[in-house]
């Protein structure tokens, strides 16, 4: 720890620290643009100006000198930094003059009004009429995507989107171009940015150069009301904000969470927003004679109700990706109280088995821990697509260095240099016995992090991949009390607490492919796809079809009764992430119309089969749930699987088809119905699938 | 008064020879070996006795900034840097060193790269100048050819030197932003610290010198740091090559000793001033970043460093611009603000604002359709714009307008009058 004063107040820093930390360690305030904890430090706005006792007579940007850079007074006294000296006061204030002589006086028409770092910072450094009385410049808007507006002319040239997008997207998709007051920040012949991160540049921007396109003029920050959320678009659990206003998620932001997105949200998180409006399941429907008629929540459930009353044995439910613990666990509750054993939450045909062991089916490294590798095999996942901020988390690892990193499955650009080891089981067989030297790395790693995607786990022959992988982990050492680098990436946000909760067949019970195959074959009266879409509907024959849902989507179409039910935003759930992190979603808005929140629907079912759930509440559902299943009482927290279970995983190593590993996302964009509804996510995906088209020709 | 035997450039004007053979004619490459045999150690401590100041502008110790470099190699390789970007308005004394006299840059860079450890050199030679790239590539060749410098080399030092070309951007003869653009960058000056004698190019220790402080060394090094220093005034010694133009009889480059009044340098190169001494209005006395300074301060001058400071100017690159009473004051600072302006690589605040504000405030200025009282505040925004800034560019725009504003207030307040006083003629036909 290095001494430093600070306007007179002496405190201890780390030595590598900058200026600008040490001043709010110790209070003092200090006004930036340029410069952002997550990124590298470009000192270009000047803002950050301090006073350096002893150093030269012109003050000295804070972001960019660090403790250690400074000398002692003569005697051995501390050095000292001063924030609030007239020379101090002078040069913000003469930067601030500088930065708004050319920047558009348009704060009422601007979306960054009320957030904006500018406008903040002027009412402290600025002063209240311009010198400036020649013309202001203007610049030609770029057009870099459906999803940031540009008004380039109130750009203040911080490059923070620059260098998010060579940084933490690993990118090049933005740059500064041409020089000294002519400088613009362009794509490249202002082409559309590739990233799936792309949204966050709206974020980091400190001025309303950078807004969000879709939320164009729609309000204004103190207007709307912000409740804390977690994201369901994959299995990362993002932490959200969701900002709305009356009925209507207007907008939907990152919220900080160090351990899981850092502050960074995907593109499908943020601009699904348009999704959860349009294509709503607004009132139960009933299909009479071959066509969906409106019905009442009496008539539609009465008819549900009389469907499994006749004959329980053979109803079936899948559970699909959103659902929340709470939900999963009243499903499971009422699955055994009825001896419905075919249930199953792995609607993408998932092989997992919770009897394997918590450690077998979560990312036991942690999202956190990515940091602490130091070797990664990534098997049968395309991380960039699949969680496209946990991809970042990785790339910020090997930007630090010393992080080889091995892929086995599809050969896609993951923004970050790997060396591509083959695409199926075979080429672990060949990795596992040594014969491309990669195994060496593995081995020679202390803490190497093995990742395992859907790509593997939704086989067929999944189990004895993952039982390869999980030998492999053991062989190389990843696997240990300390440190368990054995890590499955999941890609629905349902899945861990599913799994967790064992909603999986039960005794004698049938899981989804086979619950698919006997629906196929009629053996199967009444099938309630809660939220399940992604399931091959054409299989599901004449079987009555009860879809628990939110969107008109695969599963609406081939119902025979629709419940509406509640999307994320509009009820209070529990979800566990890949890394098995505990955390709760607030309701931000009221479900559409008629809808309902799910566990309502579950609950007012039960009564109608006469095996009435034992909860009334929200509350008392989440109650019954904490009771049977402490683990998700701890908000925030991921209790450790046992390291022993992925050892045991071992065990089931065995012989393996020869097919390469294939992603299950298809379209990053359209992965669940809320998606496929958005237009701003379907002209992203038409962007992407004409951008992928160009290239291959 | 310089004696031809002191001179260090005996081809300035490529009269001479200007092969290898040539230049070994007049003494390069004499006895080179036994310079190095002396040590590293040796060679700093004669360019620190010669007390050379870097010839770029700045006048920091040349010997000094090599001993910077670290002396034990951690494991990085070690770089020698010059600047041949010489794009500073006015200056035109290393481009004569790169066409005429370039075997003194070649054996200066092989020494000055013992003396810091450095295996390789590389030369940024300036977008613009495409002859003498290749006068000094041909220099390079040739030394190559005799085995001079090469990896087995007869001195028994592996030494390699590059020469890069530039695209023309005058941001770039910034060491930082010179690092940058070598390293296929964009061309914008780096935060200091770390300094490039430990982080430079490529993060290695670098040090940056400018082509005449590099091609002087081979000369101090063979006579001796004493004779160096026996040159010029304390603390300013040796020789440098000025580069004198605008309204001389003869303008001209030439190596004269330091610290030789402005009189005597004009009278005996440059064939006096135009019209006469008494015609002479003012002077930028070392490049166009520095002040300009009135005619009557600036007559009996030093011209070194310390004595254009006690003038309140520099000596910069000795790139003399001399103005007699026919020149628009005004409008030759507003022709540098629009130089600054356009040349501003728009990284920070200050800068990028700033060049181009005081650049419309000139113009105005030029014309006298102004009032008084932006004069203060263009002096103010000069001020707001010094020491505000990443790199000296910003410094560099401001000086020359404080120098008119310091000098030459009243020209510019006679000009608003009249400005003001053809309006109202104007107004009353």
């Amino acid at each position: 720890m290095a001494k430093i004063k600070i306007d007179g107040r002496e405190i201890d820093v780390a030595p590598e620290a900058s200026l600008l930390q040490a001043c709010e360690a110790a209070g003092a305030e200090v006004p930036r643009f340029c410069f952002h904890e997550r990124l590298s430090v470009a000192g270009n706005c000047r803002m950050c100006l301090v006073e350096v006792k002893g150093g030269p007579p012109k003050p000295q940007a804070s972001c960019a000198m660090s403790v250690k850079d400074l000398r002692p007074g003569p005697n051995g006294e501390p050095p000292e930094v001063f924030t609030t000296t007239p020379m101090v006061k002078r040069a913000r204030e003469g930067v601030m003059e500088f930065l708004l002589i050319n920047h558009p006086l348009d704060c009422p028409i601007c979306d960054q009004g009320g957030e904006c770092d500018l406008q903040d910072q002027s009412m402290a450094y600025g002063v209240d009429a311009s010198r400036f009385s020649e013309n202001k410049r203007a610049v030609e808007d770029k057009y870099i995507g459906p999803l940031v507006k540009t008004v380039m002319t109130r750009c203040i040239q911080c490059t923070r989107c620059v260098r998010f997008t060579a940084e933490v997207a690993g990118v090049g998709d933005l740059g500064l171009i041409s020089r000294g007051e002519d400088v613009e920040i362009t794509t490249y012949l202002e082409t559309a940015m590739t990233s799936e991160l792309q949204g966050n540049v709206v974020d980091l921007c400190p001025v309303g150069a950078l807004t969000s396109l879709p939320y164009e003029f729609k309000a204004r920050p103190w207007e709307l009301t912000k409740t804390e959320s977690i994201d369901v678009m994959d299995a990362l659990g993002s932490n959200i904000r969701v900002d709305s206003r009356g009925r209507e998620v207007l907008r939907i932001l990152p919220r900080l969470n160090e351990d899981v997105n850092e502050e960074w949200i995907s593109d499908k998180t943020r601009h699904v927003v348009d999704g959860l409006k349009v294509q709503r399941l607004d009132r139960p429907y009933v299909r009479t004679a071959g066509k969906l008629k409106p019905a009442t929540w009496p008539e539609a459930l009465g008819v549900v109700a009389a469907r499994i009353k006749a004959a329980p044995k053979k109803t079936a439910i899948l559970v699909g990706d959103f659902a929340t613990a709470e939900e999963l666990f009243a499903i499971k509750t009422l699955a055994t109280n009825l001896g419905i054993a075919d249930v199953d939450a792995r609607a993408d045909g998932s092989v997992i088995d919770p009897a394997w062991g918590a450690a077998a089916y979560r990312f036991n490294a942690t999202v956190a821990g990515i940091e602490s590798a130091d070797a990664l095999l990534i098997v049968g996942s395309d991380p960039r697509l699949e969680a496209p901020v946990l991809n970042a988390r990785i790339r910020k690892r090997w930007r630090k260095g010393g992080f080889p990193i091995g892929v086995i499955g599809d050969e896609a650009d993951l923004t970050y240099a790997y060396n591509y080891l083959g695409a199926g089981p075979d080429s672990l067989a060949r990795l596992a016995s040594g014969e491309n030297g990669f195994l060496e790395v593995l081995k020679g790693a202390k803490r190497p992090l093995i990742l395992v995607g859907n790509a593997v786990t939704t086989r067929p022959d999944g189990a004895a991949i993952l039982g390869t992988v999980a030998k492999l982990a053991v062989d190389v050492g990843a696997v240990g009390p300390d440190w368990n680098g054995f890590s499955v990436l999941h890609t629905a946000a349902s899945r861990v607490a599913a799994l967790d909760l064992g909603v999986v067949p039960g005794e004698g019970g049938r899981s989804t492919a086979a619950i698919l195959a006997a629906a196929e074959k009629g053996e199967i009266d009444t099938l309630i796809l809660f939220g399940a879409d992604e399931i091959d509907t054409s299989r599901l024959g004449s079987t009555f079809v009860v879809y628990v849902g939110t969107h008109g989507d695969k599963g609406a179409s081939v119902a025979s009764v629709i419940l509406p039910g509640a999307a994320y935003t509009e009820k209070s759930g529990t979800f566990v992430n890949t890394e098995g992190r505990v955390q709760v979603a607030d309701r931000a808005v009221f479900p559409v119309g008629d809808a309902r929140e799910d566990w309502a629907i579950l609950r007012a079912l039960s009564a109608l089969v006469g095996a009435t759930l034992p909860f009334d509440s929200l509350t008392e559902l989440r109650a019954a749930l904490h009771a049977a299943h402490p683990t998700f009482a701890g908000v925030d927290e991921t209790a450790p699987g046992r390291h022993e279970d992925v050892v045991a995983l071992a065990g089931l190593a065995g012989a393996a088809d020869h097919a390469a590993f294939v992603s299950p996302i298809g379209d990053f964009y359209l992965t669940n119905p809320m998606t496929r509804a958005s237009k701003v996510l379907a002209r992203c995906s038409q962007l992407r699938s004409s951008r992928l088209a160009a290239a291959a020709e | 008064m310089l004696h031809d035997k002191d001179r260090i450039f005996t081809n300035l004007y490529g009269f001479r020879d200007k092969s290898l053979k040539g230049a070994q004619a007049r003494g390069l490459w004499d006895g080179t070996k036994a310079i190095i045999d002396q040590g590293r150690d040796w060679i700093i401590d004669q360019m620190k006795a010669s007390g050379l100041r870097g010839r770029g502008g700045a006048g920091f110790p040349t010997g000094l900034k090599w001993s910077f470099m670290p002396k034990v190699n951690d494991g990085r390789p070690h770089y020698l840097v010059v600047n041949a970007d010489e794009s500073e308005p006015g200056t035109c004394k290393d481009r004569e060193i790169l066409r005429n006299d370039p075997h003194h840059l070649v054996e200066g860079c092989f020494l000055a790269s013992f003396a810091m450890g450095a295996n390789v050199a590389y030369i940024y030679v300036r977008g613009e100048f495409i002859r003498e790239r290749e006068a000094l590539q041909r220099a390079i060749d040739e030394a190559y050819e005799a085995r001079l410098i090469g990896k087995d080399n007869i001195h028994g030092y592996p030494f390699d030197l590059y020469v890069h070309h530039g695209a023309g951007a005058y941001i770039c003869g910034e060491e930082t932003a010179l690092l940058e653009s070598l390293e296929g960058k964009k061309g914008q000056p780096r935060l200091k610290p770390p300094f490039p004698a430990n982080v430079g190019l490529w993060g290695c220790p670098t040090t940056v010198n400018n082509v005449e402080s590099i091609a002087a060394a081979p000369t101090i090094l063979r006579r001796g740091g004493a004779w160096f220093a026996g040159l010029g005034r304390a603390n300013n010694t040796g020789t440098k090559l000025f580069c004198v133009s605008g309204h001389v009889n003869k303008p001209a480059t030439f190596e004269e000793e330091m610290g030789v009044p402005f009189r005597e340098l004009i009278d005996k190169h440059c064939g006096g001033i135009r019209g006469g001494w008494d015609n002479l209005l003012a002077v930028i006395p070392g490049g166009s970043s520095v002040p300009v300074v009135p005619a009557a301060d600036i007559v009996d001058a030093p011209m070194d460093f310390d004595g254009l400071r006690t003038v309140g100017s520099s000596l910069g690159t000795a790139a003399v611009i001399v103005m007699d009473k026919s020149t628009d004051i005004v409008r030759a600072i507003a022709r540098l603000s629009a130089f600054y302006k356009h040349e501003s690589c728009g990284q920070c605040t200050p800068c990028r604002e700033g060049t181009g504000w005081m650049w419309r405030v000139m113009e105005r200025l030029v014309e006298g359709r102004a009032e008084k009282a932006e004069i203060d505040m263009l002096f103010q925004v000069t001020k707001q714009i010094e020491g505000h800034t990443i790199c000296a560019l910003g410094d560099a725009a401001a000086w020359p307008i404080q120098g008119l504003i310091k000098h030459f207030r009243p020209v510019i307040e006679a000009r608003i009058d009249a400005y003001k006083a053809s309006g109202a003629r104007a107004a009353a036909e």
